[in-house]
């Protein structure tokens, strides 16, 4: 199995050896990088590519590493022994199983994706590597070993809110997706756009790596938020003149809103165009 | 072959272990990538490097030891430019000399690059040390030389020519500052406290059994998730002799930036007076009255000081003892506000313990503090923590 990129997602050439690398030594890649550079598509697109199942485990604050494992539910069985359900005898009935489980009894390797690694307790990420390493896990309920079938491929995504142990980091692969470049940029556009006119993407292109030199912005805009705005540019049949170099620097681009997400941002924006303007007049 | 590039990693001060050398190996082994150097680059970095704060070591030890250069240590002050030609001239291939004379010549491209060369004299000169280097090899200077290369070509044509290592993207990435964190962060956990608050989310099940079993019907009790409730409200010295003691700073408040969740922090210049700040490029605009802090963080904080408490006694003492605007009453008078309302305070000098009893400040200050001052060593640090769990 070879990742090469998909007609839907450029991949770097470092990226697709990363994917490629983890792929073969079956080992987790962790990667990180800018909000909106497509941390999680790649694991849709990789699992697309292969044409194999995708799991996504989605970690937020209060998930609990156990929960990707399992879960045995004591209340509904403690609340059907008491109505006189047969099934309470069964203890399998009460055990729930989380994404890894799924992943490892599935019969064709699968892709995992663990998204938001980083939002979870300090401790979670250590608590997953023996699961992470040797792919199995024991159920204490029921007293049996769940193995991997097949290794799945494992993704994990992190926006560096905190740090992960070294530990947890020596067993994963990792990969920083750094801003595309102009060139790459103009890539992606074209793979989502295809049709887009030359000259008002260049346009828009320019507007938008300007917007990101913007000294002070609280969020930049990013790969996803280009991507909105140039949909919107179509939509409403805006013409490239709108964004012409000469006096680009003194007006506000069209749609904005998309671009910038934020109240101060947007604000500090028009400030610094008028503080243009007024110093051209 | 690849041991000496692993221990070369090592020391560059990159975090490897052994694990992850035999990772590298095992993909070698199955043929993961070709025969080229760029991919060789692009996998030992995604199997060796877990942070891309160290990207910009190890592109540095990366061409280091592609080109086989030993490290001269003092080299960085000034590079001679006759080395720097000499490496250019080596490392150029066949197809890049080529290129060079379609360009004018050797002589043409090497006036570019000395003039390069004066530019990055001149910054130097200016004060600056190389952001990004770290003022710690001559790499800089390396990285600069293949950079040099590329002047006047035409960029789009000729994107290949400059490697990949070189070309040194993540340089103000390198904070340096997760090296020693670790350590710091085992002792800043003797400060945990665990304690169930807030929502009942986790299912009690002992009570549950017990209350059943008295009531005779399903009784199901929930309690609140067990998690470190400590609250820590740091206050950093900032500028001035503090700036000796910055990387130790940096790292101690990494640290307990990921340790505790109520993690408050304020920077002070000297001594704590009537006004803390938040963000120091915007020290002057954005202030925050020390009042208002007594005010909003509850008496079970716990308060951290650091800074080196080296200054004039009358800083301290004296109303108007500032030294950057008048302060209507003394440093001493707000530290004795702060102790008052905070049980737990502590301050923490990175000098060295020995020589404090030569400052009369330091004196002061700790006598101010109940003499819980503490030095930041990883004793002194466990010490210090001790005494505020108690």
């Amino acid at each position: 199995m070879r990742f090469s990129g998909t007609e839907e997602y450029v991949s770097t050439e470092d990226l697709t050896l990363a994917v490629n690398a983890a792929i073969t030594l079956q080992r987790p890649l962790l990667i990180k990088g800018e909000p909106g550079t497509g941390k999680t598509m790649l694991a849709v697109q990789v699992a697309k590519a292969l044409g194999v199942p995708l799991l996504e485990w989605h970690i937020k604050s209060t998930t609990k590493a156990q929960q990707g494992l399992y879960e045995y539910d004591a209340v509904s069985r403690l609340r059907d022994s008491q109505l006189g359900d047969p099934r309470v005898q069964d203890i399998h009935n009460y055990i729930i199983k989380g994404m890894l489980w799924q992943a490892f009894t599935q019969d064709t390797p699968c892709v995992l994706l663990i998204d938001e690694v980083d939002k979870a307790d300090i401790e979670f990420p250590n608590d997953l590597l023996r699961e992470i390493d040797r792919m199995e896990f024991y159920v204490y309920e029921t007293r049996e070993l769940i193995k991997a079938k097949n290794r799945p491929i494992v993704f994990i995504t992190s926006n560096n809110e905190k740090e992960l142990p070294d530990a947890f980091l020596r067993r994963c692969f990792f990969h920083y997706i750094r801003f595309p470049e102009k060139e790459t940029m103009e890539k992606i556009v074209e793979v989502h756009y295809p049709n887009l006119k030359k000259n008002l993407l260049r346009e828009a292109l320019e507007v938008f790596f300007e917007i990101r030199e913007v000294p002070g912005l609280k969020k930049k805009p990013s790969t996803s938020e280009l991507l909105d705005w140039l949909k919107l540019l179509l939509s409403e049949d805006i013409p490239p003149d709108a964004l012409r170099s000469k006096d680009r620097k003194t007006i506000i681009p069209p749609l904005h809103g998309a671009l910038l997400k934020n109240e101060q941002d947007v604000h500090l924006f028009e400030r610094l165009v008028f503080m243009t303007r007024a110093k051209g007049n | 072959m690849l041991i000496d590039f692993f221990l070369k990693l090592k020391s560059h001060k990159l975090p490897v272990s052994i694990k992850e050398y035999l990772t590298l190996l095992e993909a070698l082994q199955k043929g993961v990538i070709g025969s080229s150097v760029e991919d060789f680059y692009y996998l030992s970095r995604t199997a060796l490097v877990k942070d891309e704060a160290n990207f910009d070591k190890f592109d540095r030890a990366f061409s280091e030891f592609w080109q086989g250069v030993e490290t001269i240590p003092g080299i960085e002050a000034q590079i001679p430019l006759e080395w720097l030609l000499k490496q250019a001239e080596l490392t150029l291939t066949e197809e890049e000399k080529k290129q060079i004379e379609a360009l004018g010549g050797w002589e043409k491209l090497m006036e570019t690059l000395k003039k390069r060369l004066e530019e990055q004299k001149g910054r130097h000169q200016g004060g600056n040390k190389w952001v990004g280097t770290g003022g710690t090899s001559p790499y800089g200077a390396y990285g600069f030389n293949p950079e040099g290369i590329r002047i006047g070509q035409d960029r789009s044509r000729n994107r290949r020519a400059v490697k990949v290592w070189d070309q040194r993207e993540y340089q103000n990435l390198d904070d340096s500052v997760e090296l020693g964190t670790r350590n710091i962060k085992v002792a800043l956990r003797r400060l945990r406290r665990f304690a169930r608050k807030g929502a009942p989310e986790e299912f009690d099940l002992e009570n549950t059994i017990s209350s059943t079993a008295k009531k005779a019907y399903l009784d199901i009790h929930m309690r609140p998730e067990r998690r470190n409730t400590v609250k820590v409200l740091m206050f950093l010295d900032i500028g001035g002799s503090m700036d000796d003691h910055v990387k130790l700073c940096q790292e101690m408040f990494s640290a307990a930036k990921t340790e505790f969740k109520h993690l408050e922090y304020y920077y002070f210049h000297n001594f704590l007076y009537d006004f803390v700040w938040k963000d120091n490029r915007r020290r002057h605009s954005e202030r925050t009255k020390t009042w208002d802090l007594l005010h909003k963080y509850g008496h079970d904080y716990k308060i951290v000081f650091v800074g080196d408490a080296t200054m004039s006694p009358y800083e301290i003492l004296q109303p108007g003892g500032s030294i950057e605007y008048f302060n209507e009453e003394p440093g001493a008078v707000w530290m004795k506000r702060v102790t008052d309302v905070y049980q737990k305070c502590i301050w923490l000098n990175p000098e060295p313990e020995e020589i404090w009893g030569y400052r009369q400040s330091v004196q002061i200050v700790k006598e101010l503090m109940g003499g819980r001052m503490y030095p930041t060593t990883i004793a002194g640090l466990e010490n210090a923590m001790k005494l505020l769990t108690k």
